[in-house]
């Protein structure tokens, strides 16, 4: 059994409108030393293999397909087995 | 002339847009996603507006996936018409039918009112009763429908004239409701055969329901 957490977040060029609202309330709750914020999501997947050059292979796929959309977004794999 | 519409769990402008054709004198058929091929007389093919999958993951991510889409590519790819509404031009951009992506509206609300557009390109089938520059009135709503392109593809879309149709005032200025880039309300791919776009032409087909603005896009697909 292995697990893979992913991340997915807007790129770096494409404005993060949740990620302003959030840094904009944070400012108002007078945390000034916040200068950006990006909101992402996170996505735990359980697998049903040991064979972590498999597993990052299929997750990659995973990303490409679906959990990600590459045109906007970024992802992240992180392998813990 | 035959509008085959989709129908996923989730949809809820099928029965609006089955209305909308068939008061053009349209023959209709709603198919329902398990589908795995497109009616064979089928002339225009429309992903209705909705909530497909509880707009789950992403708004159209899951449709994406659909039996019916492997038909719906094969069919694109053949020259077969599409228009996407609302949720069915997330679907197509999440397909890869059409260019860019929506995202979540600039300012975070879901938007539900009539908004004016002005005709970007008209020398495509979905425009060509309308010219450039004219301005219809025509309801939105939509969380996500902050059309995103990067430059490069926006470049391309203008130099092909794939830009249809753009927020604006009544006046035909310019007035983004959700940070679309450039303002852009609908676009086509580069041979004009698959449409998309977040404003619903649909619901604009009766004055006495504001507007019937709808008409004139809608009948360009019955004249092809």
């Amino acid at each position: 059994m292995m697990k893979a957490i992913v991340n997915v977040s807007l790129k770096a060029g494409v404005l993060d409108s949740q990620g302003k609202a959030v840094q904009h309330a944070l400012s108002s709750l007078h945390f000034g030393d916040v200068s950006d914020v990006r909101v992402g999501k996170q996505i735990i997947l359980k697998l049903n293999t040991t064979d972590k050059e498999k597993a990052k292979a299929d997750v990659t796929k995973m990303c490409e397909e679906l959990l990600a959309n590459t045109v906007i977004e970024d992802y992240e794999i992180e392998l813990i087995s | 002339m035959k509008v085959t519409i989709l129908q996923f769990p989730g949809t809820n402008c099928e029965y609006d847009t089955q209305h909308a054709f068939e008061s053009l004198g349209a023959k209709t058929e709603i198919l329902w996603h398990k589908a795995e091929s497109v009616p064979s007389d089928t002339d225009l093919l429309v992903v209705a507006g909705g909530f497909s999958y509880g707009d789950y993951l992403r708004s159209g991510a899951i449709a994406k996936f659909s039996p019916v889409m492997k038909a719906v590519k094969v069919y694109a790819k053949n020259g077969g018409k599409v228009l996407g509404i609302c949720n069915g031009f997330q679907v197509l951009t999440e397909a890869g039918l059409l260019p860019g992506a929506l995202k979540r509206n600039e300012h975070l609300h879901f938007l539900s009112k009539h908004h004016n557009l002005k005709v970007a390109n008209n020398d495509n089938i979905f425009l060509e009763k309308l010219a450039c520059g004219d301005v219809v009135n025509i309801p939105i709503a939509h969380h996500d429908g902050n059309y995103y392109i990067d430059e490069t593809g926006l470049k391309e879309l203008y130099e092909n004239n794939q830009v249809l149709l753009q927020y604006c005032d009544k006046d035909g200025n310019i007035s983004n409701p959700n940070g679309s880039v450039d303002s852009i309300a609908g676009v086509c791919n580069k041979e004009k055969t698959v449409f998309g776009l977040m404003p619903h032409p649909e619901r604009a087909m009766e004055k006495l329901l504001g507007s019937d603005d709808g008409v004139k896009m809608l009948q360009g697909f019955l004249s092809a």
